[in-house]
């Protein structure tokens, strides 16, 4: 299984989130913004957290417009997966390949510290090797992660089975606690905490660590 | 030629900033300050000279970068 993991200027969860796939058994290609193409044969591109291009405008805007953006829209568009974390996360709603946007927190706080996330679906890569209503320690560390959607798309999450985890508890103010919406073909995963933070003893949880185990997995075995 | 494009997020869409400069405004006294909307201003200044086709390029702007159109509405003015 073969991973690319885009470095914007600000990123700065590019090699933790390549360590965290590696440790997984994937290979990990790092790809810079200007570059035009992914590498040949790649399955699944993570889109890292940090602040690309200073959070300037709006968090993940200009990321969203940058030569290796049009790369991943394509890939996705081919059927690839997507893993985008945090400031990923917003370059993926900024690109439309995800729905919704994420505004400035309710609280207008930065939240730094570790959440309880509900799995909320088993429906796809990513979450399968989870239990649905499994309760997971991860981290988050953002200041726009308030998830905005109306009430028409809210619904069509839900009746989609999309809403791949929700905060146990309201964290920042995201409409119906939603962390992480996945997308129509299920191969294109958004959340705002941070997995990869969550996937080494060290890291004091490896709650995250599924993530990257369920990918390698159902990927390989394809 | 010049242009200002405003953005401001769109009707029913909760605004945390604006919400906090209207609290921040009751606590300095100043009353009666029904509610407050946060926005931008961006300001281009563009080789166009045909004051129509530089409000569609601008629109296009828009479009592609300088507004979330899922959140956010914008106004263009030229000249």
């Amino acid at each position: 299984m073969h991973a690319a993991v885009i470095t914007f200027p600000g990123s700065n969860c590019d090699r933790d989130l390549a360590v965290a796939f590696e440790k997984a058994g994937a290979r990990v290609s790092r790809v810079w913004h200007k570059d035009t193409e992914l590498p040949q044969g790649v399955d699944v591109v993570g889109i890292p957290g940090g602040f690309s291009f200073g959070d300037y405008l709006r968090c993940g805007a200009i990321a969203a417009n940058s030569p290796i953006c049009r790369a991943v829209v394509a890939h996705a568009g081919r059927g690839g997966y997507v893993l985008g974390i945090c400031n990923g996360f917003q370059v993926l709603t900024e690109t439309r390949l995800l729905p919704g946007a994420l505004m400035r927190n309710a609280g207008l706080k930065f939240i730094c510290r570790s959440v309880a996330l509900t799995v909320a679906t088993t429906d796809s890569a990513f979450t399968e090797g989870y239990q649905a209503g499994q309760t997971l320690r991860v981290p988050v560390a953002h200041h726009d992660g308030n998830y905005t959607a109306g009430a028409d798309l809210l619904a069509q999450l839900r009746g989609e089975d999309r809403i791949a985890f929700t905060y146990a508890e309201p964290v920042n103010g995201s409409a119906g606690d939603i962390a992480g919406v996945l997308s129509e073909n299920r191969r294109v995963l958004g959340m705002m905490p941070h997995p990869e933070r969550a996937a080494e003893d060290a890291h004091g949880s490896t709650d995250g660590r599924q993530i990257f185990a369920g990918l390698v997995g159902a990927l390989t075995a394809a | 030629m010049k242009a200002r494009v405003h953005v401001m997020l769109k009707n029913g869409v909760l605004d945390p900033q604006g919400e906090a400069v209207r609290h921040a405004l009751a606590t300095l006294g100043f009353d009666g300050v029904k509610g407050v909307r946060q926005g931008k201003v961006i300001e281009l200044d563009l080789e166009e000279t045909d004051a129509e086709a530089a409000r569609a390029a601008v629109a296009r702007m828009c479009e592609t970068l300088l507004a979330n159109t899922v959140i956010e509405s914008y106004t263009v003015e030229i000249g």
